[in-house]
Parts: C-alpha cells; structure tokens; sequence
C-alpha cells in the first residue's frame, strides 16, 4: 500500500497549468462531512499509505511537494516538521491553526465545516511524521457550525478506530482534541495561540525558544493551518510529483483563493499558486460590478496594490506578490471601489487592528491602538490638519518593526500602501476637511 | 462573593470531567479548561456573574481575578446579561463594503437598543464585531452561539427580525457560495459553471480600469 491514488482528471484554467480542485472538491456536497462519504470517496487512503512508507518517507515527501504553509506566511512544511525533535522521549504536540480571523479570509471555515475529516487525517498524518501523540484543533469561538462538524467528525473517528490506540493497526497512537477560542485576531499568532489554549491571555511569546523545541506546555509543537494540513492529504495520496507538478517553480501546489468586495461571484476558488489575479477576479469571480481603485491581495494585513493592468497580470504566488510590493497572504483578494473614501476605508482596518492589539508591548498598544487610530478617526470626522499625513508617516516609522509580534506591522500595510497610492486623497481630507469620495449608500436589496 | 451558594457545576460532573480529559492531568493542563468551562456558563446563561467566574477559577486552580482578566481578552465573552438574540454585526471592511455600517444603524434604531443594553422586552441585544470570516457572503450577523445569517439585505434583514419578534428565529444559512461539481468543476450554489475553459465568459484580455 505505498502506492499513490491516480489523480483526478486535470481541467486546464484559462492560462495553464493545468489543475483539478482536490482539497475543496467535496465541500458544499450532501453528507461531505460524515466519515461515510469521506470514506467512499477515497478517505483515509492517504494515512494508510503514510503507515506504510513510514514517518522519515511523509517528512521527504513533504519536502519534495514543495509545499509551504498556506496561513500566510509561506514557510515550507516539510522543513517545519523536521524541525521537531526525534527521540527526546517527551510527549510531542501538533496544533491546527483554526483561528482564521484575518479580514478578508474565509477558506477554512468551508474546509472545517464541509470536509472535517480532509483535515483530521492531514493531522494524523503530520503527527505520525513528527511523532506527536495529540493533537489540537484550534477554531475561533465564533465558527459555531465548523466546530460542531469538527466534534462529530472527531467522534466518528474515534469509534473508527481512526484516532486512539494502535491506528489502523499501525502501531501508533494519537488523539485529536478540539479547543474553542473566543473571539480575538492575536490568536492566529502562534504563540498567542498556544497561551490562549493554556487557559491564559493570548499574548505573544518570545522566540526563540521556538514552539518546535518549546511550545504547548513547554514541549515540542507544530502548528500548521487548516489548509497545510488538508494539503498534506493530498499529498500523500496523489503523491509529491503531482503537487510539485501545479504552481510555478518556488510556489507549488493549489491555493484557496478567496474573493470579496464588488464582484459578480464572491467565495472561494481553488487555483494553481500562480493564477493571475486577472483570472480570478475575471474569469471566475465573473468580474467587478463597479469600477476599482485597488486591491489587497491577501487579507487586510497585506499593502494594497493599484487595480491597474500590471497588477492584473501578476501571478498570484509568494514570490509575484513580493516583487509587487505585497504578500499572497491567506489568499484573501478583496476589491476596494474607486467610489469609496480610501481614508474610511483604511480607518476600517486600522480599528480593527487597534481592537485587536493584545497590549503587550508599547509601539502596537499606544501606536496602533492610541495614536494610529484616533489620527484616522481625526481625518474622517472632518477635523484633519495639514500635516496630519506626515505626522502618521512619522509615526509608521516609529511603529514599523519595533513591535513585539507582527500585528503593528500588520496594521501598518494598508497604511502605508494607501497613503503612496492614494496620497491626494490624504491630503485633501486633511487640508480640507472634505473627503474626495463622500459617503455611500450601499445596503440595498440586490 | 461572600455567602454566595449558587453553582453552576456542582451537578455537572460528568461534564466537568470530560472538559478536564482533553488537556494533560497537570496543574497547566488544568488551566486550559477556563475557556470551555466559560463557554458553558455563558451558554446557559447568557453571560458569567462573579459568582461563577469564582467557580471556574476554583476548579481551573487559579483566581476569579485572573478568570475576568481572560475574560476581558476575548470579545465574546460577557460580563452583563445579553439579551434573548444577541446580534453579532460584521463591522470590519469586507462587510462594511457591502453596508453593514447601515445594517448596523438600522438594527440599532429600529431595536432601540445600544451596545450594552438589553431590549425592554428582554429579546435584543447588539454588538459591533470585527471579520467573522464570512466576506464572500457580506453583510453578515451571527445570532447568539447558534450561527450565521449571511448576505443580510435589508428585505432578509426585515424577514429575521420578524421572525426573532415572533419567537420562532429563521435557521442560520451556513451558504456555500462556490462548490464542485461531479466534472471537477468550480460552480456557484445555483448550479451555474465558472472558470475561464467554459465558453462565453470573458477573455483573459478583458476591460481593466
């Protein structure tokens, strides 16, 4: 049983490469969530292939897929997991990163809710790669449905003999937990994360020590998001050759890439890393129904780009997105309409990032939560001064990389994005104390 | 809380036990049931008294201080009573893109209720909440612990709240707006294809700004 699945029939996008959905081919289908359609459907193939080329084999295969983890940062998977260390003789943890709360992603909730099972077994892959006996999934307090499917999911598992004692007659052992957060972004830092299933404050914790040397508990732990998990199934099933065969030669594999904002056909849509965003926004999500002035390429934490001919043909992968001056992120493409007041908008997220700042450290606590966001609220209540765009670049400088955690720098993305793009804007609403763009009526019936 | 008998776990044990058995028999394992066991009470109640936050902080092995200190972290936690439908509105660009601000306002002035406040009639309250991961499907509004309403116009908007008036809520939509088809093809929930290798959409070549 070490041989791989044949993998589904490829479709060819309007640009190869060419690609078949996998891991979102079952979400949205009657019954996907249950161990039984899963099952007739080719499940839990792929772990019993990992049992069968044992654990050293799934980290080479990893490695060899090219797969990086898809939460946002981009690091590779297969390296991450040999970082966990073999044969300390201390219980080992893996966390999954189910916290999904960056503005403008939304791929992991379908995955969880839908194709629960996608998930776990990815997870008892990736704990029989890094040894690790129990494993927790972390979803945010506020994915009631997801969290429930998971549970179930779990349950069936366990009377499955899929999670528990001797797997599948393997000879490992390893169980899932679920824990539930309760509403905070600082918890997708991993860190924060860890504290927060600790019973504690979810603030952020010094590095090193890493979590692969000390992480839950002080032991070693890896924590991986939703949809790296769900790619490892894949991996093992169709084989590493197949995931390095989609994607472009440093991002490899298929994305969930999610749209928002004014287009004909907002949701998800799995894609070859690569895909440009001229294709997603055109040929799937059927094009915008207004005109834009920018885009975020991958949550609200990633600098905007200019909605121009340039950034329509820059293939969505980690490199292309970098050379343009932003990051793929989670993914998460979101359209801004030249119609909306670009300052209103960016206050938008930096609320949310002062809301969301954990008050650990002084630059993110009194920059972000103090000064950055009652400047905005100054421009768009119509108090501005000249000056004011300055005075925020001043203070960017002083907040940019000196936070203890990424969240201030986070928030400083579409800052300083939108006032480069958008300067006239800025300096209009401060000199004059009139937006360029005024309100907008947009709830309406469709 | 001096005096105070009131307890929410005393005859809950099996509960109790089986929240424990998920995190380590350790000190810190033991901590790691403050949130779950949080979750419980609020979901019976509504939101944690003082009491019970004393409770917790007894079987977690730690201080009702540090137990509201948690507590004040997270924003689904509530130290004041909410009310019967308590609305969660998604206030973060995504949704604000598609009018939740005026969502938001229409909740308020036609429930007559304030963030903080509970309805006279015991049956609204309302909360600002930031990206509740549901931007393909904007505006959106959870109720309470139960579940999404997405896509909220404002003629569903009427349609919920009318329901929530007459005690009998509309169910949560829990909307896939993009699935597979048995062709390994990206189709909307209304059946229609998508993809640039289907005929008819547009060219790769198409309008820009």
């Amino acid at each position: 049983m070490t041989a791989t699945l044949t993998p589904p029939k490829p479709i060819t996008s309007g640009k190869d490469p060419r690609f078949a959905p996998t891991l979102y081919a079952h979400v949205g289908q009657d019954q996907s969530w249950t161990l039984e359609y899963y099952r007739r459907h080719g499940g839990y193939e792929a772990v019993k292939r990992a049992f069968a080329i044992g654990n050293d084999a799934v980290i080479d295969e990893v490695k060899k897929s090219g797969l990086r983890g898809r939460g946002g940062a981009g690091f590779a998977t297969g390296l991450k997991w040999s970082f966990m260390p073999l044969n300390d003789g201390k219980p080992h943890y893996i966390i999954c990163n189910a916290d999904e709360s960056e503005p403008g992603s939304f791929k992991d909730r379908y995955l969880l809710s839908e194709d629960p099972h996608q998930l776990i077994e990815g997870m008892i892959i990736a704990a029989f790669a890094m040894r690790a006996s129990v494993g927790y999934i972390y979803v945010r307090g506020e994915y009631v449905h997801a969290a429930e499917r998971v549970w179930a999911a779990i349950h069936e598992a366990r009377d499955a003999g899929l999670l528990g004692q001797n797997i599948l007659g393997s000879g490992f052992d390893f169980q899932i937990q679920l824990h539930r957060g309760a509403g905070a972004y600082i918890c997708g830092e991993e860190t924060a994360l860890m504290n927060s299933l600790e019973g504690l404050r979810a603030n952020p914790r010094l590095k090193p020590p890493f979590p692969a040397a000390a992480g839950l508990y002080g032991l070693p732990t890896t924590i991986n998001n939703v949809e790296t998990f769900c790619a490892a199934t894949q991996i093992l099933k169709f084989g590493p050759d197949w995931h390095a065969g989609m994607g472009t030669e440093k991002s490899k594999g298929m994305k969930l890439f999610q749209i928002s904002g004014p287009v004909a056909r907002p949701g998800v849509y799995e894609l070859p890393l690569g895909t440009t965003f001229r294709e997603l926004i055109f040929d799937w999500a059927g094009g915008p129904l207004e005109d834009i002035k920018a885009v975020i390429p991958g949550g609200s934490s990633c600098p905007m780009l200019p909605y121009d001919d340039k950034t329509l043909d820059t293939p969505m992968d980690y490199e292309a997105i970098a050379a343009a001056g932003s990051m793929l992120g989670t993914g998460g493409v979101t359209l801004i309409p030249r119609a909306d007041c670009i300052v209103n908008a960016t206050w938008n997220m930096v609320r949310f990032y002062a809301h969301e700042s954990c008050g650990k450290c002084t630059p993110c606590r009194e920059g972000i939560s103090g000064w950055m966001v009652r400047m905005y609220e100054k421009q768009v209540r119509g108090r501005g001064q000249p000056g004011d765009v300055q005075l925020i670049l001043d203070m960017s400088e002083n907040i940019g990389g000196r936070s203890f955690c990424a969240l201030a720098d986070a928030c400083l993305g579409p800052v300083l994005s939108s006032i480069k793009l958008f300067r006239e804007e800025y300096d209009a609403l401060a000199n004059t104390q009139t937006p360029l763009y005024g309100p907008r009526k947009r709830w309406k019936d469709v | 809380m001096k005096g105070e008998t009131l307890t929410y776990f005393a005859d809950k044990q099996p509960l109790v036990a089986d929240i424990f058995s998920r995190y380590p028999a350790s000190p810190q394992g033991r901590r790691s049931a403050l949130m779950p066991l949080l979750r419980e009470v609020q979901n019976a109640h509504g939101y944690v008294s003082e009491a019970q936050m004393a409770e917790i902080a007894a079987l977690c092995g730690t201080t009702a201080t540090e137990v509201r200190s948690v507590m004040s972290f997270y924003s689904t936690y509530h130290t004041v009573p909410t009310g019967k439908y308590h609305l969660q509105v998604c206030s973060t660009l995504m949704c604000s893109l598609a009018g939740s601000d005026e969502l938001w306002d229409h909740l308020v002035e036609t429930l007559d209720v304030q963030p903080g406040e509970v309805s006279p009639d015991g049956r609204f309250s309302v909360q600002k909440v930031e990206c509740l991961g549901s931007c393909g499907t904007a505006p959106m509004m959870q109720i309470g612990d139960e579940g999404y309403y997405e896509s909220v116009t404002p003629s569903k908007c009427a349609r919920i709240l009318a329901a929530l008036h007459a005690d009998t809520p509309l169910a949560p939509d829990n909307l896939v707006p993009v699935t597979v088809n048995a062709e390994g093809r990206q189709t909307l929930a209304t059946g229609e294809m998508v993809g640039a290798s289907i005929g008819g959409l547009s060219s790769l070549t198409g309008g820009t700004a």
